[in-house]
Parts: C-alpha cells; sequence; structure tokens
C-alpha cells in the first residue's frame, strides 16, 4: 500500500530511534503531547514506547471526537432516537459511547429506537431520499477532518430540497482546544506538541503558528505512520535542544500551509461559530465548535427539534481532565482498570480506543505493574 | 415411512415459504421431502424418523458433541452463504475438540415469505458441502416464523463425532515454552462478509475462507498427538482465541505480528474501516499450541494439507501472573493484543 | 483523530464521484471537496470522502530526510 508501507518500516525506525537516543539530554525530560488519538493510536499500536529512550514522556492529548463528546449530547442524541418515526444516523465510533443512566445508542437501538451506524455521512442522505415519509437525523461528530464530509451533504440535502433530513452537529475545532490546555496552570510542564495530521490536511500548517508563538512550544506537524510520529519527535527534540518554538511541517505530502480552501470554504457556508461548547472531560471551551449558519437553519436538527439540552457533570471519579491536559498518567487515576475500563468506561479517556486511557489499557498496561505508576518524580 | 402423494410440485423458482410449510401438515411434509430429504440424502435421513438411531464405529474413544447457530447478514457472500457455513462451522468445532465428525442435524428458523428459490440454493450448498466433508445430515427440524421475526433464515447445527482414545485437547493445556500455530491467513471472512454489506460497498476479489477443517485436524492429531490445544478463530478473531486461551491455561502469549500471515486486500479493508485484522472472524483456519518439540514436524504436516499451506508459527506461549497476550510488532515495539472490547465496528476515528 | 487512507483514483464516475483502490480494494467516494482530480492521483479518503491530494515528491522528500535523520553517521546537532 503507497505511501503506508515505506512509513511503516520497522529498520528506518531503529535509525532514527538511535538519533532521538543520541540526541536528547538525558538530564532532562522531553514531555509531548500528541494531540491526536490517531497518534495515540499509532504510538500504541507499533509500541513507539518501546523504541525511544526514557527521556521522551509522550502525554495523549484531547484529540479524538468521541471521547470529548459530552454526555449531555449524547443523552439527547438518544432522545431525538426515541421518537417515534425518527431514524438516527451515525458513525460506528459514537454507537457504544455510555450516556446517562446506562444507556448508549446501542442500547437505545436494543430498547427499539431506529438507530442505523453509516460509514459516510453520504448515506444518511440515501437513507433521508429512500424514506422520504420519516426523520432522518445524523449525529455529527468529528474535527476539522469531518467537517467538510457533513458540510457537503448538508449543501446537497438543500439542493435537493430535502424536508426529511438535518444534523445534529457536534463538530469541534483543534486550535482551540490546544490553546484551552496551554492556558491551564499545568500545562507549563508540556515542552511541546505533536500536531495533527489529517486536520491539517484541511485547515493548514498555518494556524498553529499563533499557537506556537503565543506559548513558546514547538509544533511538529505529522502523518498518522509510525515514522512520522517517531520523525517529529526527533524535530521537536531538537527545536526544544535549540529552545526553539516554531511549527513544523513533517507531513508535507498532504500538508500545506494553507490547506484545503475548497474545503475550508465549504464549512464556512455551513457553519458558523459557536460562543462555547462543553468538551467531556476539559469543560466549557470557548469558541471550539460549529453550529450551523441560519441559511441552513431548515437542515439543523438543534433547531428543527425541541431538544432538551441537558448538562451532565463529568464523574468525579476520574481524572480525565488531570490526564486530557498531560498532568496525570492513566494509571494515576484510582478509577483506571477498576471502576473504569474499555467495557465500563467512566470517564472521556477510556470511552474510544484512542483514548489515553483505553489505550494504554488495551495495548501498554503491561508495561507498568499496579504498583509502580508513572510519576513526575521518576526522573 | 410410505411415500405420500403430493399432487402440485413446490415452486423452487418463485414460491415463497409461508407459515404452512412449517405447520406440521402436508404442506411441511411435502417441503421436507421435496428439499431436504433430496438434496441431503442419506439412508438415516431416509428413515425420517424425528431422530436418527446409529452405531459407534469400533475402537471409539470418547465422543464429542457441537452446537452452533448460524446468523449471517448478507446470507450469500463471496465464498459461501449460510448454508456451507453452517456445515463447516459445526464440523469444526467437533474437530476442534479432537473429534472426527459422523453426523450433523440441522435446525431451520425460515421467516415467512423467504424465496423458496434462495432457501433451495442454500439448502444445496449445504448438501454439498456435508457431502464433501463427508458427514452426512441425518436429522433436522423446520419452523417457519411470522414475517418480521426472523431475518430470513437462522439455521442451527448439531455434530456428533467420536475422538480417538488418547486425544486430549483443551484450552487449558498451553504450558509456557509451547508454541502457537496458525493455518493461515486471517480475517477473510470478516472483510468478505463486510464487504458485501451494501454500505460499505468495498470490491475486491476477496472470498471467505470457509472450509471443514476435520481432514487437518485428522492429519495434525496423527502427525502431532502430543498436541494440546486447538481452536477456530471465528468471531473476535485471533485475538479472542488466544485469550481464552491464556486464561485457561492461565498463562500469558507472545506473538511476532511479521510471523500472521495478512492477505493485501485484508489489511487494506482493514485500513479503510479501521478494523484490526487480529480481531476479525475466520471460518476455515485454526489456532493449535503444541510443545516446542513438535512444532516444526506440525507445521510441515499442515502446510502440507489444502487447508494449511499457509500455516505459520507465530509465537510461544510464556510465563505471566496476568493472562496477557502480547505481540511484537513488525516495527519493532511491543503492545498488548488484549480482550475485543464490545463487536469490531467500522470506525471513522 | 481522522481515520484516513491514501488510495490511488482508478476511474472518474461523474457526479463528484470517483473510484479508488488500496491494497485491491475498491471503493466509490466523493470528489466534491477537491478540484481537478485524475486517475492516477493518490487522494485521502475520510468518512467515503477523498479530503486532499498526496504530492509524491513531498512523500519521497520525507522518506530521505528519514532515512538521512537516521543513518549511524548523523552528526550530532546539539549545537544551535
Amino acid at each position: 500500500m503507497k505511501y503506508i508501507d515505506e512509513f511503516r518500516d520497522g529498520d528506518l525506525a531503529r535509525g532514527l530511534a538511535a538519533t532521538i537516543a543520541r540526541e536528547v539530554d538525558p538530564a532532562r525530560r522531553y514531555r509531548l503531547m500528541e494531540f491526536c488519538g490517531g497518534h495515540t493510536h499509532a504510538i500504541s499500536r507499533y509500541g513507539l514506547n518501546d523504541l525511544l529512550p526514557a527521556a521522551i514522556e509522550l502525554i495523549h492529548g484531547p484529540g479524538c471526537p468521541v471521547c470529548v463528546l459530552p454526555i449531555g449530547r449524547i443523552d439527547s442524541a438518544i432522545e431525538l432516537a426515541n421518537r417515534p418515526g425518527l431514524i438516527l444516523c451515525s458513525y460506528g465510533d459514537t454507537l457504544r459511547v455510555p450516556a446517562s443512566g446506562r444507556l448508549s445508542l446501542i442500547k437505545a437501538r436494543a430498547q427499539g429506537a431506529d438507530v442505523r451506524m453509516v460509514y459516510s455521512c453520504a448515506e444518511a442522505l440515501t437513507i433521508a431520499q429512500q424514506e422520504p415519509e420519516r426523520e432522518v437525523v445524523f449525529f455529527a461528530i468529528g474535527f476539522e477532518t469531518t467537517t467538510p464530509p457533513t458540510a457537503v451533504v448538508i449543501k446537497q440535502a438543500a439542493a435537493l430540497g430535502l424536508k426529511n433530513f438535518s444534523v445534529f452537529s457536534n463538530h469541534v475545532l483543534t486550535p482551540a482546544a490546544m490553546a484551552h490546555i496551554m492556558e491551564s496552570a499545568a500545562s507549563v510542564s508540556l515542552d511541546g506538541f505533536i500536531g495533527p495530521a489529517h486536520v491539517s490536511t484541511i485547515i493548514g500548517s498555518r494556524p498553529y503558528e499563533a499557537f506556537a508563538e503565543r506559548y513558546r512550544r514547538p509544533v511538529v506537524i505529522a502523518g498518522f505512520e509510525p515514522l512520522d510520529v517517531m520523525q517529529s519527535i526527533l524535530l521537536l527534540v531538537r527545536q526544544i535542544n535549540r529552545g526553539q518554538a516554531r511549527v513544523e511541517n513533517e507531513f508535507t505530502r498532504a500538508v500545506t500551509p494553507d490547506g484545503n480552501v475548497k474545503a475550508q470554504a465549504c464549512v464556512d457556508e455551513v457553519f458558523e461559530l459557536r460562543d462555547r461548547f462543553a468538551w467531556r472531560g476539559l469543560g466549557e471551551v470557548a469558541h471550539s465548535a460549529l453550529a450551523i449558519r441560519d441559511a441552513y437553519a431548515a437542515y439543523d436538527a438543534e433547531r428543527r427539534f425541541d431538544i432538551p439540552m441537558r448538562v451532565v457533570a463529568d464523574a468525579r471519579a476520574c481524572e480525565c481532565g488531570a490526564i486530557l491536559r498531560g498532568e496525570k498518567h492513566p494509571a494515576q487515576c484510582k478509577a483506571f482498570g477498576t471502576g473504569c475500563t474499555p467495557e465500563h468506561p467512566i470517564g472521556a479517556c477510556m470511552v474510544s480506543s484512542e483514548g489515553a486511557c483505553a489505550a494504554h489499557y488495551t495495548y501498554g498496561r503491561f508495561r507498568q505493574p499496579a504498583a509502580a505508576p508513572a510519576t513526575e518524580s521518576k526522573s | 415411512m410410505s411415500r405420500r402423494e403430493f399432487t402440485q410440485a413446490i415452486d423452487f423458482r418463485h414460491g415463497r415459504v409461508d407459515m404452512t410449510h412449517g405447520g406440521g401438515g402436508r404442506a411441511m411434509a411435502h417441503l421436507i421431502e421435496a428439499l431436504f430429504v433430496k438434496h441431503f440424502d442419506n439412508a438415516l435421513l431416509r428413515e425420517q424418523n424425528d431422530g436418527a438411531a446409529f452405531a459407534l464405529p469400533p475402537g471409539t474413544g470418547r465422543m464429542v458433541m457441537a452446537t452452533d447457530s448460524h446468523v449471517v447478514s448478507p446470507l450469500f457472500f463471496p465464498g459461501g452463504d449460510i448454508g456451507c457455513l453452517s456445515v463447516h462451522g459445526t464440523v469444526n468445532d467437533v474437530a476442534m475438540a479432537g473429534g472426527q465428525p459422523l453426523y450433523l442435524a440441522a435446525a431451520f428458523i425460515i421467516e415467512e415469505g423467504f424465496p423458496l428459490a434462495d432457501l433451495e440454493r442454500i439448502v444445496v450448498s449445504m448438501a454439498r458441502a456435508a457431502r464433501e466433508a463427508g458427514v452426512p445430515i441425518v436429522t433436522g427440524d423446520t419452523k417457519v416464523v411470522e414475517q418480521g421475526k426472523g431475518d430470513g433464515v437462522f439455521i442451527t447445527t448439531t455434530g456428533i463425532g467420536v475422538a480417538a482414545p488418547g486425544i486430549e485437547l483443551s484450552g487449558d493445556r498451553a504450558r509456557p515454552g509451547d508454541a502457537i500455530l496458525l493455518s493461515g491467513s486471517l480475517g477473510d471472512h470478516g472483510v468478505a462478509i463486510m464487504s458485501a454489506r451494501e454500505n460499505l460497498a468495498l470490491d475486491s476479489d476477496l472470498v471467505s475462507d470457509t472450509a471443514a477443517l476435520h481432514r487437518l485436524t485428522a492429519a495434525m492429531l496423527e502427525c502431532a498427538p502430543g498436541l494440546r490445544c486447538l481452536r477456530d478463530p471465528t468471531r473476535g478473531g485471533l485475538a479472542s482465541v488466544l485469550n481464552e486461551f491464556a486464561d485457561q491455561s492461565e498463562c500469558g502469549m507472545h506473538l511476532r505480528e511479521e510471523a500472521i500471515p495478512v492477505k493485501p486486500q485484508v489489511a487494506a479493508a482493514c485500513e479503510i474501516l479501521g478494523l484490526d485484522p487480529l480481531y476479525v472472524a475466520n471460518e476455515g483456519k485454526l489456532v493449535a499450541i503444541c510443545p516446542p518439540e513438535d512444532a516444526e514436524r506440525l507445521l510441515a504436516c499442515m502446510r502440507a494439507h489444502p487447508q494449511g499451506r499457509d500455516a505459520a508459527i507465530i509465537g510461544e506461549v510464556t510465563a505471566d501472573p496476568n493472562h496477557f497476550v502480547q505481540m511484537s510488532t513488525r516495527f519493532g515495539g511491543v503492545r498488548m493484543v488484549d480482550w475485543l472490547t464490545g463487536e469490531q465496528l467500522p470506525r471513522i476515528c | 483523530m481522522c481515520l484516513a487512507i491514501p488510495a490511488r483514483v482508478t476511474a472518474l464516475c461523474g457526479d463528484n464521484q470517483a473510484r479508488i483502490e488500496l491494497g485491491g480494494v475498491q471503493k466509490e467516494v466523493s470528489i466534491a471537496l477537491l478540484d481537478q482530480v485524475a486517475v492516477g492521483d493518490y487522494v485521502i479518503v475520510h468518512v467515503g470522502f477523498a479530503i486532499g491530494k498526496l504530492d509524491e515528491a513531498e512523500a519521497l522528500r520525507t522518506l530521505a530526510l528519514i532515512n538521512e535523520m537516521g543513518a549511524p553517521d548523523t552528526a550530532m546537532d546539539l549545537s544551535a
């Protein structure tokens, strides 16, 4: 598979690992946050920690749209799905996310709701065309990568004059969340960021420049293949050693400074910024999500249906906030692996396989006997 | 039982199953005779009793019994259908317990309105699979449920087999140092099924691996009677079987990713859908655990068999109080291969 | 994250649709988010949409850089 296999070469990885090991200053720690779940996944799936020197600490950020989806929004989706005659379509990722009262979309389906898993938002539109007598709602999640397809589909629905299709938008924005993390006090311990891959394909590398400058932290945009991650770590180490805070682009094969302008224009036509949006685990983040514009109000499920917007507090037992900000390691949460497991997630980080806790539980927990969690004092 | 007179032939081209086909009356008897008995034809079934009575072969050690219900969507998929699948699935369950299957029973739950042409296609496929496996379907049952109360057709098959004296296979017999063998490439069935689902619309030349494995297991048991564990990685895939073995045997497992065969189409489809081939279903593969000294011999024996041509030694059993299954990745790291959480769904993130 | 894969465009199907191929698997996707897609192009596919094109020259450059940076004789670069 071109553009995949060559970026999974173990021999090249060992070369990079040796260079990283040579160049790190053993007297210090490099605390690097990979914002995206895609990087978390690559790190876990390929066991990258084994290739990195102890001085490098990778912190899994909040870049998993499933994890950060607030419980109240899923409650609303379930409430919608339970309405007689309504079909709720969503990506497979959202179906198992736990909502209030031990419910989830998949359990709502078992209780009679018409919930359908789609691979593409375009399928939801097709279902609406095939079943004109029924209301079809697409429960939309995702970052900048996933938003343009939703925008295309809303525009298509408008062009077709569909009367029974709408979108429940939960699209969120990456730079706002990165800034939110840096605004929290504990973030001072983060030394650099591995920047998003496919999000950046859409938005380009430019939006990170203000971030790097303002917070004095290097950002290296990296592809999701393991060699991309290794190389971006090396680039970050070099910047940190030199005291630099620049935006570098490792994923030049798919990311330009300006990004996909056509996709941006499409999103801009259909969506507008929300003043604030609640992120599971992080709380309210200003200007961090998108709502559907007035011009497309007819396709906005939030306006079309009287959806009760509930605010559900995050579980008190869990340390998701601190974990998402890089203040704590999953194993330092009391609920980790006991009350909170991938089967029965309590907090955001355990919800999807890309969450920090789920990734550690599923792929990495053999590394840490429960008695010896990683701590800041280890270095 | 005397032959009944049926005045009108069943229209297998255009007809549909209706409630009378399960009602116990003449229509049901007609369907059984014109479809099931005709295609499954064998001496025991021809007796048309409610059960089949048979003698055991001489020198039988222990008996093995297994049952499996088959629900699959779509019913027809590249490389097979629910019919042959229902034969292979149960033949394999008997074989994994070390048994050589002798007879099968088949129970059909059919939804009212199901096209008779499709039912006939399924029965013909079952009959062929049973014939090729040399395991006759000797008794059965047919029920019809009202429209909307089934999904076309469900088939439950039960198999009876015999294990030679001395054969003892069980998931709790793995020991540290033992070798883990896999009979061929992973994920063919699961990906073929998913590709055939209309909403995913993936096209490839990949076909399901559905196959009966009892001849392969017979050869393996003859070559390595000390074989400890056998299991077919169906739902939940290789990862689930190894976690079951690790739990039952109270040990760990360590795999080498580069040794695990995966076809390029399966790898590609998994990339597209966000799935892991280690968790995707197979219907014609087995996992074996044997003492290390038997491993090479067993591997050669498997490779000499058509169902084991791509067999490989994929790892070894380890001592691990946590019973973790781990894997050295192709990339040079180590990761866990944990139990599957829920079912594997295509994902976008 | 956003699960997306690079795939080769094998045919344009009109109506902003194209067929893509990866490892022997084909699928139809939307190219509504891209300008000027041609057969033979590699695109990044996400939820059934091509969201970006791949630049082969840049990919080769990145791989060359990875090779170079991972070479055993890479000079210690701690000076600056």
